[in-house]
């Protein structure tokens, strides 16, 4: 239990609290949030291993669940994660072109990282439910809509002067 | 039909508090009548709310629910077993249907309307325990939200064990999913809930007869559990007095895409759609309607001519060859081309599909790789006969609706816009629309 922070553990016994006894399995989607959040953004088979060992189960049951969900990062990845919106709803008010100035700018392509390893340009598929407020992204979980360029140049100035 | 707008008929239910100042706190909830119905049960649990009642007073309202298939609520509580055993009520916050985002707003603006919905549903049922999945994109903006306002409940002592010496218990949680549209499906919300991949269940065995760990459970979606408590406050006369006779109450519309005040509004069901459309201020930039999705992405696209002589409500929609849905209205405007659209839409079945059953797994890449190769310019004419035989071969032949979900998009635009198909394919991925 070397990565684990008592912080970490705590949190981690906080949800298994949640679910009856036994059913220790509910919280492992919620240990790898806090535990990729630690980790500024991704997962490694070591911190998986500790979660599946803290919470006396089979790693393979923690593995599986990481690699199902799209939140979680099983590959090393930028410190601030943009997810943008191209579903539906955004396609309709302008996100190709909101992805594609993003992308030129931080010349890489969704799903890669800057070379700084600061930014994360999230592969986006799902919607992200605020279709009211399209063009939308997330940056670091953090809901930004109605969307223009200018916008959006704002955000990556400010995420680019944060170290 | 009798339905005609007013500017009362906006916001009247789950909405009702929404320009309250904080109308998140469990003091302004409560200023307004919150938590009125649920101390009312308590108060009277033997005699006038005993849980029979209880289920009957929401069978009485036609609530429907609100997560898209529209399945009546009380017969659906009225499915779970009548003993003393662990039972459980589930609220689906996995919001993810493309064009929806009213359930956000609930989970940001009125959680104690939810909590209080799920209280009643939790004691109607029979469950002393109760969890709310929330989808974990919400984790920063919704889930603190929903979080603080359970723990006011608590401090308020209106949850917990043996609430106000009443003997009865109820205990919530808050729960985070990780990015998983296939949760939405109430069995793979179930699998997510017991920490394990979303993958939906084969049914038989339906929630009410083996749900969560094994237990009765019911699941019921944010908006329907939320529009309970005043149902309960106000009666069910009430809540039919909005609507339509089969399509009763109100339903938050999520009007997105091409129109000038995209917005949530919380509206009568059975409102005609021309009028739905002028309160979102029309189609943007004065552009004609070509299309509507009217349910989000899952149900059939309806084209104008056919959308504005509709209602929106079940009964309607159902006639006109779509669906209500999750009620999410995406506005689709002249000079679109349905080709591009679909191909969206069909690359986001591609990517959520949980993997399980192989004509969805497998279908939905075909749908995809066939959708790019056209707008690639690389379409064959026979592509558009091989959408569609794909597209029927999923349909009915999965665990779950989402295969269905995946077919239909296909199926109908191909059926409406058969000519921008076709003339793409014709033109090396040049589109007609433009």
């Amino acid at each position: 239990m070397a990565l684990l922070s008592q912080h970490l553990k705590e949190e981690i016994d906080q949800w298994v609290q949640k679910f009856p006894q036994g059913k220790q399995r509910s919280a492992i989607i919620a240990s790898l949030h806090s535990v990729q959040h630690f980790n500024q953004g991704f997962l490694t088979t070591e911190l998986m291993n500790e979660v599946a060992d803290y919470l006396d189960l089979p790693r393979i049951q923690v593995f599986e669940v990481a690699s199902f969900y799209s939140m979680f990062n099983t590959q090393p990845v930028g410190r601030h994660e943009i997810s943008i919106c191209t579903n539906i709803s955004c396609m309709l008010r302008g996100s190709d072109e909101i992805l594609d100035h993003i992308q030129e700018r931080l010349n890489i392509k969704a799903g890669e990282s800057t070379p700084d390893g600061k930014i994360f340009l999230k592969k986006e598929e799902e919607c992200l439910a605020a279709c009211t407020g399209a063009p939308m992204l997330m940056i670091d979980h953090h809901y930004i809509e109605n969307l223009n360029i200018k916008k959006v140049n704002e955000i990556l100035d400010e995420l680019e002067n944060d170290n | 039909m009798n339905w005609r707008m007013t500017i009362s008929d906006l916001n009247q239910i789950v909405f009702a508090n929404i320009n309250d100042k904080d109308p998140w706190s469990i003091d302004s909830y409560i200023s307004t009548g919150g938590y009125e119905a649920w101390r009312s049960i308590l108060n009277n649990k033997t005699n006038s709310y005993n849980a029979e009642i209880v289920i009957e007073i929401i069978k009485e309202s036609g609530l429907r629910g609100r997560g898209g298939a529209g399945f009546p609520t009380g017969l659906k509580w009225s499915f779970m077993p009548k003993n003393n055993k662990q039972k459980y009520i589930v609220c689906n916050s996995d919001e993810s249907e493309p064009g929806t985002c009213h359930d956000r707003d609930i989970l940001k603006y009125n959680p104690h309307a939810l909590i209080e919905g799920m209280a009643i549903a939790g004691y109607a049922i029979g469950a002393t325990v109760g969890y709310n999945y929330v989808r974990g994109e919400f984790m920063t903006e919704c889930y603190p939200q929903i979080e603080n306002a359970l723990n006011e409940a608590y401090q308020n002592g209106l949850l917990g064990k043996n609430i106000s010496n009443t003997g009865i218990d109820f205990d919530l949680y808050n729960f985070i999913g990780a990015g998983a549209y296939i949760c939405g499906e109430e069995t793979g919300l179930l699998e997510s809930l017991e920490g394990k991949q979303g993958k939906p269940r084969f049914k038989p065995p339906f929630p009410a007869n083996y749900g969560l760990y094994g237990k009765p459970t019911t699941v019921n979606n944010t908006q329907t559990l939320a529009s309970v408590p005043m149902i309960i406050k106000n009666g069910p006369d009430w809540f039919k007095s909005f609507g339509t006779d089969k399509s009763p109450g109100t339903i938050i519309f999520s009007v997105s895409g091409h129109i000038n005040k995209p917005g949530n509004y919380e509206l009568p069901l059975g409102i005609p759609f021309k009028d739905l459309i002028e309160h979102s201020g029309g189609v943007i930039d004065g552009r004609q309607l070509k299309a509507v999705i009217p349910g989000g992405s899952s149900t059939k696209v309806l084209p104008a001519k056919t959308i504005q002589d509709c209602t929106m409500d079940y009964e309607s929609l159902q006639e006109a060859g779509s669906s209500l849905g999750t009620a999410a209205v995406v506005v689709i405007a002249e000079g679109t081309c349905m080709v591009n659209l679909l191909k969206r839409i069909s690359r986001f079945y591609f990517a959520e599909s949980c993997g399980q059953c192989t004509p969805c797994r497998e279908g939905t890449g075909w749908l995809y790789r066939i959708l790019d190769r056209i707008t690639a310019g690389n379409g064959k004419e026979s592509d558009l006969k091989l959408l569609v035989d794909v597209a029927n071969r999923i349909e009915g032949n999965t665990i779950c609706a989402f295969g269905d979900a995946s077919a239909w998009p296909v199926q109908s635009f191909i059926q409406h816009y058969y000519d921008e198909f076709e003339y793409m394919v014709k033109h090396e991925g040049k589109n007609k629309a433009a």
